[in-house]
């Protein structure tokens, strides 16, 4: 189980994260069945603050929640008094006053669901799904989820998995989040990425480093294609997005270099013939919907851990 | 007025006597001791503190600091002297804008208040400011800063090299590339890579003095460099010395203290520019001031109101409060440590500031025919910072809760009295020697 807040994955030991991963197994094999919702959270009131937007990760915090009866209050930092210069704070505040039990915040700049946590602005649950170019626990959650669901169904943990993580690693708080967890679960993740995407003081990461992904593509059971976003470009942190596709891309030969069982995984939205080409993105090996459809899961059980819903066996009755 | 039982630095138990604002007779403490005007108890008396380095934020923002409530937390620090920052609100680049900070700070009463003014116009680091005006006026303006903000064009900086020579001016360089530094939140490197906070990187300022130095030699003017905190900015300066360039520099006591790992909890309190580095450059920084490669201390007093604090991390403001700290954190970093002595510390907190701004009053040895500006420090009594009870008006420091040694007492400003036992004497209350 898990307490307080989801912030980072520094919060979760092993046995914590490995504990998320299978009350999400569970929880998936019970939604799988015809009616999908559970009364766990009958009551509670979770809200998605959103200071960015991100249509995915807020339906799938939203349907995970709605899956486990809790109401569901959207705000959207758009169109709202945000916009308007409302602070951080003044917003907590008004969510403490109207009963959130847990916040789920999206937020641009880094450290602010964990500034939620530690003022007293607000008392919920905060989860973490997105600050600045810190983490994103619950993207890492569900990443090691669906690498354990193709590659590793019966062990214990992730051992041995060769992870390759390819692209904008400076900005990602994706590939930090999954750093973290898949190396705390026993994989060996390797980076990817020009020598002007990964940050100074990334040497101290217990990872490997490579500016080449033709050296590394075919010697990995995972590949983990980021986002490029292409106003990077314009500070000159690659020249072209041709010559970024030609050397960090996966294309149809690099994804034939693949081993056998390897699998293909991307955080999504993608740049479809920029970071990832079509074919690979469709491919057999390609497990991207499958990341999406385990993110309900895994929201739900991180919601259910931190909101302590009712019994697990009374949950499914 | 008569002081007895003062303490100076090399043990001599004395009795000061002060007569229109000047030490008139130090005599050295005889068993039957005559009634005095104010006990000192055997407490350390030193220089009054010179700050080169303070943001009053008046005029324009007020709610953070004003010329009095500044004088008032530099009194409480031990100061007799402080230099007000241009960055106001409108910017400190014309005669107007400095003579009123200093009549604000003659009004005060407290301490000297010195203007510094802007290099360029409205900091816009494009065009010159009115040296030569501000320089003729009632202030007398030596020294020009645009800090805050750094004279990014290499043109405009041996410009305003070049001109001030003609009386004596100096320029106080804020050493940050800007390019290198966009957006920047933090020091660069393994704690910035880890909590994805967008990386201040030490060249960003070593590039900038570099540069500076090369300028004030081939110009042969006089640079001072604000806020050093860097190891390799440490280098730079030392060489420069040894080539006998004209360059001084100061560090600030948060720098001398906090490493950038406190960061971590993205807690604004510790968002400060330029940003705490690691222990390596604290360690270099210790022994820069030791050797003297580091001229001075400086504050950066830096207030900002509550809600530029309580707030998310790139939403807030940057900037320490430092006056009422800064004696206690270099006694903490520098004496107790053993890396210098308290000559070495009056030499960097006093006279050598007040030397290099030409504050002709300040920065005296306690002897007879000084100006009597000096502090009474307990130095067997240690404090606990509490926020809520500096005399600025901004609570933003680092230090709250911090144990530090070394507890200032009593201040005396041209031979006023203006700190008693700890607390500021308000300006109703002040009395002629």
């Amino acid at each position: 189980m898990i307490t307080g807040h989801l912030l980072s994955i520094d919060d979760l030991t092993r046995e914590s994260a490995m504990g998320i991963l299978s009350t999400a197994k569970e929880l998936a094999i019970i939604t799988e069945g015809p009616n999908k919702k559970l009364p766990t959270l009958r009551g509670k009131t979770v809200v998605n603050l959103f200071f960015e937007d991100s249509t995915r990760t807020r339906i799938s915090f939203e349907t995970a929640a709605k899956r486990l009866s809790a109401d569901v209050i959207n705000f959207s930092a758009k169109g709202s008094s945000v916009s308007k210069g409302e602070s951080l704070k003044d917003t907590a505040q008004t969510l403490q006053a109207m009963g959130a039990d847990a916040v789920v915040i999206r937020h641009s700049s880094s450290g602010a669901a964990k500034r939620l946590a530690d003022t007293q602005w607000i008392q919920a649950a905060v989860i973490n799904a997105g600050d600045g170019t810190h983490e994103h626990p619950t993207q890492a959650l569900l990443d090691a989820y669906t690498i354990k669901q193709h590659l590793k169904q019966d062990s214990a943990d992730l051992s041995g998995v060769k992870v390759l993580i390819v692209g904008d690693i400076l900005h990602s708080r994706v590939a930090r989040s999954n750093v973290l967890l898949l190396t705390k679960l026993g994989a060996t993740v390797t980076l990817v990425a020009p020598p002007t995407l990964f940050p100074v003081g990334v040497e101290n990461w217990p990872v490997k480093i490579s500016y080449n992904l033709d050296e590394e593509i075919s010697k990995c059971d995972v590949v983990m294609m980021l986002r490029i976003q292409l106003e990077r470009m314009s500070d000159s942190f690659f020249p072209t997005a041709q010559e970024y596709s030609k050397r960090y891309g996966l294309n149809s030969s690099r994804l034939a270099r693949l081993s056998k069982d390897a699998i293909v995984m991307h955080p999504g939205p993608m740049n479809r013939g920029l970071e990832i080409s079509a074919e690979s993105a469709d491919d057999l090996k390609s497990v991207i919907i499958d990341q999406v459809k385990n993110g309900v899961a895994v929201r739900m059980a991180v919601l259910y851990e931190l909101l302590g819903g009712a019994a697990f066996g009374e949950a499914k009755s | 007025m008569i002081i007895s039982n003062a303490k100076l630095i090399d043990g001599r138990l004395v009795n000061i006597k002060i007569q229109s604002g000047v030490i008139h007779k130090i005599e050295e403490v005889q068993k039957s001791q005559k009634i005095s005007d104010y006990d000192a108890k055997g407490k350390l008396v030193i220089p009054g503190l010179v700050d080169l380095h303070t943001h009053l934020r008046e005029p324009g923002r007020e709610d953070s600091e004003t010329v009095l409530t500044g004088s008032m937390a530099a009194v409480a620090g031990g100061f007799t002297a402080i230099s007000a920052m241009a960055n106001t609100n409108p910017v400190a680049d014309t005669a107007g804008v400095v003579e009123q900070v200093f009549r604000l700070g003659k009004a005060a009463g407290l301490v000297d208040v010195n203007p510094i003014g802007a290099v360029t116009k409205g900091l816009h680091g494009e065009q010159l400011a009115e040296l030569g005006a501000m320089a003729d006026s009632i202030a007398r303006v030596r020294i020009f800063s645009d800090d805050g903000k750094c004279v990014s064009d290499p043109l405009i900086m041996r410009r305003a090299l070049e001109y001030v020579k003609t009386f004596n001016g100096i320029i106080a360089q804020h050493a940050q590339e800007p390019r290198l530094t966009v957006n920047a939140q933090m020091n660069e490197g393994s704690v910035s890579a880890r909590i994805g906070l967008p990386g201040w990187p030490a060249i960003a300022e070593e590039a900038i003095i570099a540069r500076d130095i090369l300028l004030a030699e081939h110009v042969k003017s006089r640079l001072h460099i604000c806020h050093l905190t860097t190891a390799g900015g440490v280098e730079l300066v030392r060489w420069a010395k040894k080539r006998g360039i004209q360059i001084t520099a100061e560090v600030t006591p948060h720098h001398l203290l906090l490493t950038d790992d406190l960061v971590e909890n993205y807690d604004p309190i510790y968002k400060v520019n330029p940003p705490l580095r690691t222990e390596k450059d604290v360690m270099a920084l210790r022994e820069g001031l030791a050797e003297g490669v580091i001229d001075i201390v400086a504050t950066d007093h830096a207030p900002h109101p509550a809600e530029d604090k309580d707030c998310e991390w790139q939403a807030a403001a940057f900037g320490m409060v430092g006056l009422e700290t800064a004696l206690s954190v270099l006694v903490k970093t520098m004496i107790e440590t053993k890396m210098i002595s308290w000559n070495d510390l009056i030499d960097r907190m006093s006279i050598a500031p007040a030397r290099i701004a030409g504050y002709s009053t300040q920065g005296q040895l306690i002897a007879e025919k000084n100006h009597a500006n000096f502090t009474i420090i307990d130095t067997d009594r240690s404090w606990i910072v509490n926020r809520d009870k500096l005399q600025s008006q901004s609570k933003n420091t680092p230090f709250n809760g911090y144990e530090l040694p070394a507890v200032v007492t009593d201040v005396f400003h041209n031979g006023v009295q203006v700190l008693k036992d700890g607390a500021v004497v308000s300006r109703g209350n002040l009395a002629n020697d």
